[in-house]
């Protein structure tokens, strides 16, 4: 057992490019890709179900798990350190989760060349879980940076109609500001000759490196997680990636990157210059929730729609993020699982509408319920999920975001957050308005009803039993993700240890030194 | 004095020397109406030969030979393989794209050769005389190539082009050379270095500096040295442009190197602010020029501008890390770089009737290897990680921030953000539905040697990219060497005699 819990995150890494090199190799025929894959990405999801299974919660407990430390490169010291924690644990699963359901909404959305979509599709999947967990500084950039080609090629080839422009506004709006990023770590890795996040944070909190300079590494480190989020005026790449870019796709890459990177490497390496600009990113964050809601609300195409809901939604989970609170925190990352696994089931629902009808014109749907009842079905759970009802997942996040704020930031900033939620409820029940009910509009009977089939019911309905699990039972969750706001040994009442009082001295609190 | 025989410190360039020979003369003694492609394998087994002879030097003691002129050490091996390397990319390159037809084929794989021994030698030459040789050795073999394709006007433009401006900067060259022996009265670099901090006339060192700095910024395309670039990279046949945007510049990187950092190294106060100009301006000059270009050889043209400022970023670092970074950045260049003109060699086609970036439209498609590689070689020159560009402009912006330059750094970084565009543009280019009014165009065939050649720079490109160690490794010794300066020469007498004459 010690053996495997040695070697599971490498392979969790390996398996799905194990899977992509054997996508490549099989010939196209029977669906055998499409089986590959499917296989590769249930797989890995069981893999990745190994980590929460053996992840230890006691108080005494290591804070990352399934560590491993490999010298890779000598100079500059590179190490393959990978591990999880009570954060990037669900995140993985999560990953491990959209990976299969990612391969059913595209089982029949990508006709041709579908060898390629799933090897660069497995390719993704290697570069997100290698984000997740890595620990060193530079193996965490390098799949950083990886996760955007496969990414952009897909966009490119298997677009719906403008796919290379699209692509190219993916890759270069991501890719500019890993530049800076770039020169931050490099900048960190000049000063104090590691790459290791526990090594750095050290360092940093020791106040043996200049302040002044602190503050724009940290602010490069900011600027290139909040592109990818998107937080708010760097939100110019969404719409056009959600629109253009297959379902798949979207489901497993929108916001997770960002805002973990923001909690882990933001938050989690520079505290106190994370505080200096707090203000300014849960200001930008309410901002990002009304725009993002006003503009969901006059969309008449639904990708388009979603890729703003998105931003009102993950712009929702910043404000939790840089709340800085406890509660803030957990509703933060419980809102990310939620919203992974609500926006895969929709896009996927979404993704068979526009297979079935080929188009994303809100206004030519209408009445579909009545033909469709299952897919209509699922799709209000997803909604409902999605705007926050009680009993389901949304539910718990934005609840305790909206508290965190409430209490531990300002009364105002919450109220104008919750006037957005509230947007948010208009714009989705209106989309399934417009989408499902109403006389049947010319395009629902010019084709035959076609529901739901099996596949995307074995699918669909663990899914939806999950959003009522995650509702009602967020207990199974929130631990593991305290044990990461907070380790046990530092409780103090709603304020996270990571976010330091201006009074107290930077190395009071750090518990570890240096490995 | 010397155990070693002179003869096996130049043991690839006498390697080389005799591939070359042979080839012409076979090429002479064969009836005509033969095949000359065979005359390829014979250069191509000559180039691996010198490899293994480069390789062989590892065992000798580092030092110098033929008094004090050549010089065997880490550093030159490093440039050796590298160049041999490439070499050999190029000629098995060619064997496959270079029509059966075409006249003189004899005569271009045994200039390809000449070429290597002109640029091999200059990585090894410390004496600035032998240095001039070489890279005249180099250069003019270069220039006949770059005139191959006497048939098309391009081509003769592009090699009067490169010739008149290439006789030029080596003028610059060997005027700095006259000045610094003027000043120091030797022309060998360790002599020099000894006598450079105390010579008399410092304005003539820093005249002959400035000039030297002059005729080798031409040859590795910097700004504002580079307007020759993207005219004879579009008249050269591609597999020449391929070796011409690799092999010379690694050559005249080394050079760079041994006279910044060995020759003149006290005054890193005055060549280190000039080449951080050259740097910021060559990249972003290059990468701006590069957005236009709608021809993917004058593309590719700018972006290897660019590239050089990249490198030159290195630069800015304290010594050996910088001469390491440097080092790994001119490998890595050098195996992403020569595996996508073989690309565009293939797409293109030799007589160039599909040079435009639409001409690549669909290739994805038609030739999914291809299309595939294209992918790969870009994705290296954007410098995404797991491959050969990342860790190069990881090391040198890297050597830069560690330097103290860290704007160097950031403009660099911004730069290659800028680059990813134009690279990305070829690509998706690629990746598009072909043109469905447009007649369809048959996939280009992949040959053994072509696919030799592409297997070697994707192998290149992606050991550079995933075990990077071993390469730095040698870098970091090829620095170290270069920084120590060899005990074994002893300045000769009549340098003093002459110091003395100059009042």
């Amino acid at each position: 057992m010690n053996e495997i819990n040695q070697s599971i995150l490498t392979l969790i890494l390996l398996v799905p490019l194990a899977g992509a090199v054997l996508v490549a190799l099989v010939p196209d025929r029977f669906k055998l890709p499409n089986w590959i894959a499917l296989l590769t990405a249930l797989g890995t999801f069981g893999l990745t179900l190994h980590l929460p299974a053996h992840f230890s919660f006691a108080s005494e407990a290591p804070r990352f798990q399934f560590e491993i430390t490999r010298l890779w490169i000598e100079k500059p010291a590179i190490f393959y350190h990978v591990g999880v924690d009570g954060l990037s644990l669900w995140l993985v699963v999560l990953v491990g989760l959209l990976a299969p359901i990612g391969v059913v909404a595209s089982w029949n959305a990508i006709q041709a060349r579908r060898k390629l979509f799933y090897a660069l599709f497995l390719v993704q999947q290697t570069a997100m879980f290698g984000v997740f967990i890595s620990l060193d500084l530079m193996v965490y950039y390098g799949f950083w940076e990886l996760s955007l080609v496969p990414m952009a090629i897909l966009i490119a080839m298997y677009g719906r109609k403008d796919g290379p422009k699209a692509a190219l506004k993916f890759f270069l709006f991501t890719f500019i500001p890993s530049a800076p990023l770039l020169v931050a770590i490099l900048w960190l890795y000049a000063k104090t000759g590691s790459f290791d996040f526990a090594t750095l944070r050290f360092w940093v909190a020791s106040g043996a490196l200049p302040a002044g300079a602190l503050f724009w590494v940290a602010l490069a480190f900011l600027f290139a997680f909040a592109v990818k989020v998107p937080v708010f005026p760097l939100h110019g790449w969404v719409a056009d990636t959600f629109s253009e870019a297959p379902v798949a796709l979207v489901m497993v890459v929108a916001g997770k990157l960002g805002l973990y990177s923001m909690l882990r490497f933001h938050i989690g390496l520079f505290p106190v210059q994370a505080r200096a600009v707090a203000p300014v990113l849960i200001g930008l964050a309410v901002i990002g929730i009304l725009y993002g809601a006003c503009l969901a609300l006059v969309q008449r195409d639904f990708w388009r729609l979603m890729a703003y809901a998105a931003l009102s939604h993950l712009s929702l989970i910043t404000l939790g993020i840089y709340g800085l609170t406890l509660t803030g925190w957990e509703g933060a990352v419980y809102q990310i699982l939620n919203h992974g696994v609500v926006d895969g089931a929709l896009f996927l629902l979404l993704g068979l509408l526009y297979d079935r009808y080929a188009t994303s014109q809100i206004n030519a749907y209408g009445g579909l319920a009545a033909k469709l009842p299952r897919l209509a079905t699922f799709f209000v759970i997803g909604s409902l999920a999605m705007i926050g009802l009680p009993m389901l997942g949304g539910f718990v996040g934005e609840f305790l975001i909206l508290l965190g704020t409430f209490t531990g930031v300002s009364k105002g900033w919450a109220i104008a957050a919750a006037v957005g939620v509230i947007l948010g409820v208009a714009y989705m029940l209106w989309l399934v308005q417009r989408l499902f009910y109403g006389p049947e509009s010319a395009l629902a009977t010019s084709k035959p009803p076609q529901d739901l089939r099996l596949g995307q019911l074995c699918v669909l309905w663990p899914l939806a039993a999950l959003m009522l699990v995650m509702g009602v039972a967020p207990m199974l969750w929130l631990p593991t993700i305290e044990t990461a706001a907070h380790p046990p040994q530092l409780r103090t009442p709603n304020i996270l240890p990571l976010v330091l009082p201006r009074s107290a001295s930077p190395t009071s609190l750090n518990g570890e030194g240096p490995q | 004095m010397n155990p070693i025989p002179d003869i096996f410190r130049i043991l690839p360039e006498v390697i080389l020397t005799l591939t070359g020979v042979l080839v012409m003369l076979l090429d002479a003694a064969l009836p005509p109406h033969w095949a000359r492609r065979p005359l390829g394998w014979v250069a191509a087994f000559g180039t691996t030969l010198a490899l293994w002879g480069s390789l062989a030097q590892l065992s000798l003691p580092e030092g110098t030979g033929f008094s004090g002129t050549v010089e065997t050490s880490a550093f030159t091996v490093f440039f050796h393989v590298l160049i041999c390397g490439v070499v050999l990319v190029a000629l098995l390159l060619s064997l496959d794209t270079l029509p059966e037809d075409s006249h003189h084929q004899g005569e271009f794989y045994a200039l390809v050769v000449f070429g290597a021994v002109g640029m091999c030698l200059l990585t090894g030459a410390v004496e600035l005389l032998l240095v001039f040789i070489a890279l005249e050795i180099s250069s003019i073999a270069t220039y006949i190539l770059a005139g191959y394709r006497k048939d098309t006007p391009r081509g003769p433009e592009a090699a009067i082009k490169y010739f008149l401006l290439g006789s030029f900067a080596t003028a610059f060259l060997l005027y700095g050379i006259a000045l610094i022996f003027g000043a120091t009265g030797t022309t060998q670099i360790y002599e020099i270095a000894l006598l450079a901090p105390t010579a008399l006339n410092h304005g003539f060192i820093l005249a002959g500096l400035g000039l030297m700095l002059v005729g080798i910024l031409f040859k590795v395309s910097a700004v504002p040295f580079h307007v020759w670039t993207p005219d004879v990279y579009e008249g050269s046949p591609t597999p020449v442009v391929a070796l011409m945007s690799t092999a010379p510049k690694a050559a005249a990187f080394a050079l760079l190197l041994r006279v910044v950092y060995e020759m003149l190294p006290t005054l890193r106060s005055v060549w280190q602010p000039l080449l951080w100009v050259v740097a910021v301006l060559s990249m972003t000059l290059g990468n701006l020029a590069a957005l236009r270009q709608q021809n993917v050889k004058r593309m590719l043209a700018y972006s290897a501008i660019a590239h050089a400022g990249y490198l030159l970023a290195a630069f800015a670092a304290l010594d050996s890390t910088g001469i390491a970074a440097a080092s790994f950045y001119i490998a890595a260049y050098a195996a992403m770089n020569v595996g996508i003109f073989a690309v565009v060699t293939l797409v293109s086609g030799y007589d160039e009737k599909r040079p435009l970036i639409d001409d690549f439209r669909g290739l994805i498609y038609r030739s999914p290897l291809l299309g595939s590689l294209l992918i790969f070689f870009l994705i290296s020159l954007v410098g995404i990680p797991f491959t050969g560009g990342f860790f190069g402009k990881f090391y040198a912006f890297s050597a830069a921030v560690g330097g103290g330059a860290i704007w160097l750094a950031i403009i660099g970084l911004l730069n290659s953000g800028l680059a990813a565009a134009y690279y990305l543009r070829l690509g998706l280019v690629a990746a598009q539905q072909p043109d469905a009014q447009k007649p369809v165009v048959p996939a280009p065939k992949v040959g053994i040697a072509v696919g030799a050649a592409l297997l070697l720079a994707v192998a290149a490109t992606l050991i550079l990219g995933i075990v990077p160690s071993d390469v730095l490794h040698a870098a970091e010794n090829a620095a170290y060497t270069l920084q120590a300066p060899s005990t074994n020469t002893s300045a000769p007498a009549h340098v003093f005699d002459l110091k003395m004459m100059i009042p």
